[in-house]
């Protein structure tokens, strides 16, 4: 790696962080301005609630809460749960969360990618037959339906009327669980995989040197395994960053409906309940992951082609 | 120098042939660009499809419960829950509320929101990003930072937030959409003005004395207009599935206001024993966001051929 390459990913790093912050301050003001207080108990009289507030801190001016949140959170401390999981540590419970949503996340992107591509190549490989429209139409459909649609028909379909499929999520039997949410997360990266595998495909195997090394006399399957697969295989990575930031919307809606016990159900539990500890913690963790996945991103695209810089994209 | 001694002789020559045999160029009648375009959209069989079902949607979205003997809100738990039939086409709800009316009602409240912030979008957008491509330097390093930091909060946790901390409500749904979706926008119209603005027409204009003013909305702007369109196309289904998205997790309309998002999150309360309910506006909301992007890729081949895909 060159100074310049360094100098570029301290920079971004930089700003990432910057960033970071900024967000947090605007989280942690508009969490506190929510209208209705964290403490969801009409018959608790003013002395009560004073305690309450005084117990969790909650009667210091805004700044000092602040002050303190981001001491404490730098300690891995994000503050206890108020009304939801009564005084459990937020860490916990986001981090168990959390857990279990980014496995769906990573298990659903492997998936989508290997099918995918595989149907990208597919499609290339027999341009302008039957089957490449097929594959097209299919990952069109792909592309613009979103993901909560498909589990729906997955629940309709597999758990509700064939009854293959479990209908919730049970810790007991993780895996037959996760299949119905997993799949249906699964079907946007197969889709969007397909179609930029195909058009890099076919840009590929109309390239001169495809003609080269078909007349070098190669077999067929060395010509795609080893020259086009190849050559198309860079560019259909550095389009897995964004499917991964696309799919974290994904999540949220997938979840609920496959009733998963992930971050974006907890986030919206949390909502309901005005639990504000929670609602920090989740929401930052979403900006900080969408952030940290941008940033991978970037540095990536900086390091494979360096002619993409910030700053420089005039 | 020698001097050439050549004869030619008769046979030397060979009759090529007939004036008849000369091809011409054939001049096509000359054809305006969007005319072009409009050709160029109508070969794509896919992207008239998805037009034709925007249009027959939106159709049914503004008459269908202008004509229909049912209102949207009428509560008749008598009729609660009767499956599809020739009454109710689309069945009703647990309230007896005919779903028919319900789902274009919704689709057209749907449609509206999207409609709405998508204006708003594109007008602050395009702004943001004239001024910000156009005077460059330091005005556009500060903008720039800017649209950075507010484009790095995931957009769902930013419409979470905003809708908790503003009432749900129509106008606040819009506003929270607005606020996430111009920066989009501002970069295809900041990348493109930051091209145009080398072009020798704009210098051209400027040595003839033309303000700044003039120069970014009568030179500049009208050169990006086809972008826009197809960034309009493209986000349309994004706002309506992010209305969706909001009333799943609770922060819709308020009731008894339908949008296909709550209609699929009441559905969906019942979906075990009732799949109808959810199952007709998904199939509304997939077919709306199937044709808006069909029509958005039609016309990015149309408009603007060099566009990348993705």
């Amino acid at each position: 790696m060159s100074k310049s390459t360094l100098k570029y990913i301290g920079k971004r790093l930089l700003i990432s962080i910057a960033t970071l912050f900024i967000i947090l301050v605007v989280l942690f003001l508009m969490v506190k301005f929510l209208p209705g207080s964290p403490i969801n108990n009409e018959k608790l009289s003013a002395g009560a609630r004073a305690a309450i507030e005084a117990k969790y801190g909650l009667d210091k001016p805004i700044p000092v809460q602040f002050v303190y949140y981001v001491k404490s959170m730098l300690t891995g401390d994000f503050g206890v749960s108020y009304n939801m999981y009564k005084d459990m540590k937020v860490a916990t419970l986001v981090g168990k969360a959390a857990k279990i949503s980014f496995m769906y996340g990573i298990i659903a992107v492997i998936i989508g990618t290997i099918i995918g591509m595989a149907l990208g190549v597919f499609a290339a490989l027999h341009k302008n037959t039957i089957w490449d429209t097929l594959a097209t139409a299919l990952s069109v459909l792909g592309v613009s339906i979103p993901s909560f649609v498909f589990a729906m028909l997955i629940l309709i379909v597999f758990a509700s009327k064939l009854k293959i499929l479990p209908t919730g999520y049970s810790s007991r039997n993780a895996i037959v669980s996760s299949i119905m949410p997993i799949s249906a997360l699964s079907v946007g990266v197969i889709a969007n995989v397909a179609r930029f595998t195909r058009t890099e495909m076919v840009s590929v195997l109309n390239s001169e040197y495809m003609t080269l090394a078909k007349a070098k006399g190669l077999d067929r399957k060395t010509l795609i395994m080893k020259h086009a697969l190849r050559n198309s295989l860079i560019p259909v990575i550095t389009i897995l960053g964004p499917i991964l930031v696309n799919l974290m919307t994904g999540t949220m809606v997938v979840e609920k409906i496959c009733s998963v016990p992930g971050l974006g159900k907890l986030l919206v539990n949390s909502i309901t309940s005005n639990d504000i500890n929670i609602i920090l913690a989740c929401s930052f963790l979403y900006a900080a992951m969408y952030i940290i996945m941008m940033l991978i991103i970037d540095v990536s695209y900086g390091i494979i082609d360096p002619r993409i810089r910030l700053g420089k994209d005039e | 120098m020698e001097e050439l001694n050549i004869e030619f002789l008769a046979d030397d020559f060979e009759f090529v042939g007939d004036k008849q045999d000369i091809t011409i160029d054939q001049v096509l009648p000359s054809k305006p660009a969007w005319k072009d375009a409009i050709d160029r959209f109508c070969k794509n069989k896919g992207a008239v499809i998805g037009l034709i079902c925007i249009a027959i949607i939106i159709l049914f979205a503004i008459f269908a419960p202008m004509i229909s003997k049912w209102e949207f809100d009428d509560i008749n738990t008598a009729l609660a829950n009767i499956k599809p039939c020739a009454q109710h086409i689309f069945g009703t709800d647990s309230y007896g509320r005919d779903l028919f009316v319900r789902t274009w009602k919704g689709t057209r409240i749907s449609l509206f929101i999207a409609c709405v912030a998508i204006v708003i979008d594109v007008v602050v957008g395009m702004i943001y990003g004239l001024i910000s491509g156009y005077f460059g330097g330091k005005v556009d390093a500060i903008m720039q930072r800017f649209q950075e930091i507010v484009n790095s909060i995931p957009t769902l946790v930013v419409l979470t937030l905003l809708l908790m901390v503003m009432k749900s409500s129509l106008f606040t749904i819009i506003v929270a959409l607005s606020f996430t979706e111009w920066i989009g926008m501002s970069r295809i119209t900041r990348a493109q003005v930051l091209k145009i603005k080398e072009e020798e027409f704009v210098l051209a204009s400027r040595t003839l004395g033309a303000s700044s003013f003039f120069i970014i909305f009568k030179e500049i702007l009208p050169n990006i207009y086809s972008q826009l369109i197809i960034m309009v196309m493209m986000s349309i289904p994004n706002a309506i599935f992010y209305e969706a998205y909001l009333s799943f997790v609770g922060l819709g309309l308020p009731i008894p206001a339908a949008s296909l998002g709550t209609l699929i999150n009441d559905g969906f309360d019942k979906i075990t024993v009732y799949p109808y309910q959810m199952v007709i506006p998904v199939v509304v909301f997939s077919i709306l966001m199937l044709s808006f992007n069909l029509v958005g890729d039609g016309l990015r081949d149309a408009l603007d051929p060099t566009m990348k895909e993705m």
